[in-house]
């Protein structure tokens, strides 16, 4: 590890007036995936700024009936709070999908959003990467590439996102919230990650000088008619080949209301809301749930290693919205698929 | 950096470089080698601790981000002469042959039982996967969890009596 200069904030205005004081600077909470990025010299910040003591860590009510999740909140802490279970248990499955217990004891809810991708040549120094060292080019495109996105690739990076959260998070209409120089804004979730298109090496529409200070869920939680379904290697503790979010709303036999969202197949979790909207209306049958599938995937491409992911997403896909229609989420704890 | 952790309910104070992870600072700087380096990037566990009572890797953590948290290691478990009972039902399990993963796999247990949401065989193994063992005791390390869940839930039960 590089060596680097360490403060602490004592407040948000604090850290936002430091981390506009070094463009080499970086926020620390969890360090989950940042220390590790620094032991493996793919990130090497000149200073850290511990946020872990800021009074971002509750979970309240907000006015418009939804909930403020602080961006400090410790994923176990999340995953396991009263509301999110009974509430938004979606997010929770999602949570408790990932990593492992003690990784979720020690990352926070914000930097969850920020953690890299897991693309092995984004981790290799001794290989080029458009997203570490961006113009040297991607070997993963014509190289290794089983674990690569399908959708919304760029010729310069076809990494994906790595988190479990953010794919609840995508499908429940989350809004993030982060604090600048110019004041507080609000950006909803999709707007948030981004493509790679030709600049790989910008995750988020964060700006440099903002820090996230919370996470805004609306009141619709899907609480009845939900599923997370992560399919892997590996049945604990890997990262996901593709995972699938679904909230329904379902009247009788017929979706009022769809919500899906993927990860492991693209550089942010991918909703797709046309597709979204054909299933509106439609029976909760397996026909509608085959037609919803192809139109999500209608313009995935594989790479060669990962060309098995379209097929594994498509029936992912049909497998997520039945287990959501049925009212009968994946368990994360027993394995089998039902 | 001047850094004060009590580990193993001793006040001990450090000056440390931030770069210094709680794994090194533990065992190059205490001499508490029980926490054990395994992958040293988050992915084996054997470098489990409680920290405040949690269970978290010590080789993804500042030691300078901890200044003041309660920090139990392998080497605090144990009462006096008398093994902590997740060590007794280890060794009465034979739930180690290497032993190299064995701190982790039992700090980690300890955090899992305090979390409480282990009801069943699954959730225990589902709790357990940050703790690698690589000569795969994993059906004796998931008994000895087990025994000591049983009988800590006995011994409530005696109480509610």
């Amino acid at each position: 590890m590089n060596n680097f200069a360490y403060t602490r904030a004592t407040d948000v205005a604090d850290a936002v007036r430091a981390i506009a004081a070094d463009p080499g600077a970086r926020f620390v909470a969890g360090g989950t995936n940042l220390i590790d990025l620094m032991k493996e010299d793919v990130v090497r910040p000149s200073r850290l700024i511990d946020i872990t003591r800021l009074p971002l860590d509750k979970i309240e009510d907000t006015a418009a009936g939804g909930l403020r999740i602080g961006a400090l909140v410790r994923n176990s802490d999340l995953a396991y709070h009263p509301q999110i279970e009974t509430r938004y248990p979606l997010l929770g499955s999602a949570i408790l999908a990932g990593a492992s217990a003690q990784l979720r004891n020690m990352a926070t809810t914000g930097g969850n959003l920020l953690q890299r991708t897991r693309c092995f040549y984004f981790y290799d120094t001794a290989t080029p990467c458009n997203k570490r060292a961006p113009g040297s080019g991607c070997p993963a495109i014509a190289g290794i590439n089983r674990m690569h996105a399908i959708l919304g690739t760029s010729e310069q990076c076809i990494a994906v996102h790595p988190s479990d959260m953010c794919v609840a998070l995508a499908a429940l209409d989350a809004r993030v919230l982060a604090t600048g120089r110019g004041g507080e804004r609000s950006i909803a979730f999709a707007d948030f990650h981004r493509l790679p298109g030709g600049r790989p090496e910008i995750d988020t529409t964060l700006r440099a000088d903002e820090i996230i200070t919370a996470i805004e869920l609306p009141a619709q939680g899907f609480g009845k008619n939900y599923t997370y379904l992560k399919i892997r290697d590996r049945l604990s503790y890997a990262f996901a080949l593709v995972s699938i979010a679904v909230g329904l709303e379902i009247e009788g036999e017929t979706i009022k209301q769809a919500r899906l969202a993927l990860g492991g197949v693209a550089h942010k979790p991918w909703r797709d809301r046309d597709a979204e909207a054909q299933l509106a209306g439609a029976p909760a049958t397996r026909a509608s749930f085959a037609r919803m599938a192809d139109a999500v995937l209608r313009d995935a491409r594989g790479y060669g290693h990962n060309d098995f992911k379209i097929d594994l997403a498509r029936r992912g896909i049909v497998r997520a919205l039945a287990q959501a229609a049925r009212g009968t989420p994946q368990s994360q704890s027993d394995k089998r698929i039902k | 950096m001047t850094v004060t952790l009590h580990v193993n309910g001793v006040d001990r104070k450090l000056a440390l470089a931030p770069w210094t992870t709680l794994l090194d600072a533990l065992r190059l700087h205490l001499d508490l080698t029980g926490t054990k380096k395994g992958c040293d990037h988050g992915q084996c566990g054997a470098c489990t601790v409680l920290i405040d009572g949690r269970r978290v890797l010590s080789c993804l953590t500042l030691a300078v981000m901890k200044d003041g948290a309660q920090v139990t290691t392998i080497e605090g478990l144990a009462q006096g002469g008398t093994l902590h009972p997740l060590q007794q039902a280890f060794i009465d399990h034979d739930a180690f042959q290497c032993g190299y993963c064995t701190p982790g796999q039992i700090c980690s247990a300890v955090g899992l039982i305090n979390e409480g949401k282990a009801h069943s065989a699954d959730d225990i193994r589902e709790l357990m996967s940050g703790n690698i063992c690589r000569c795969g005791a994993y059906p004796n390390i998931l008994a000895s969890i087990e025994e000591v869940m049983a009988k800590a839930a006995a011994r409530s039960g005696d109480k509610e009596r």
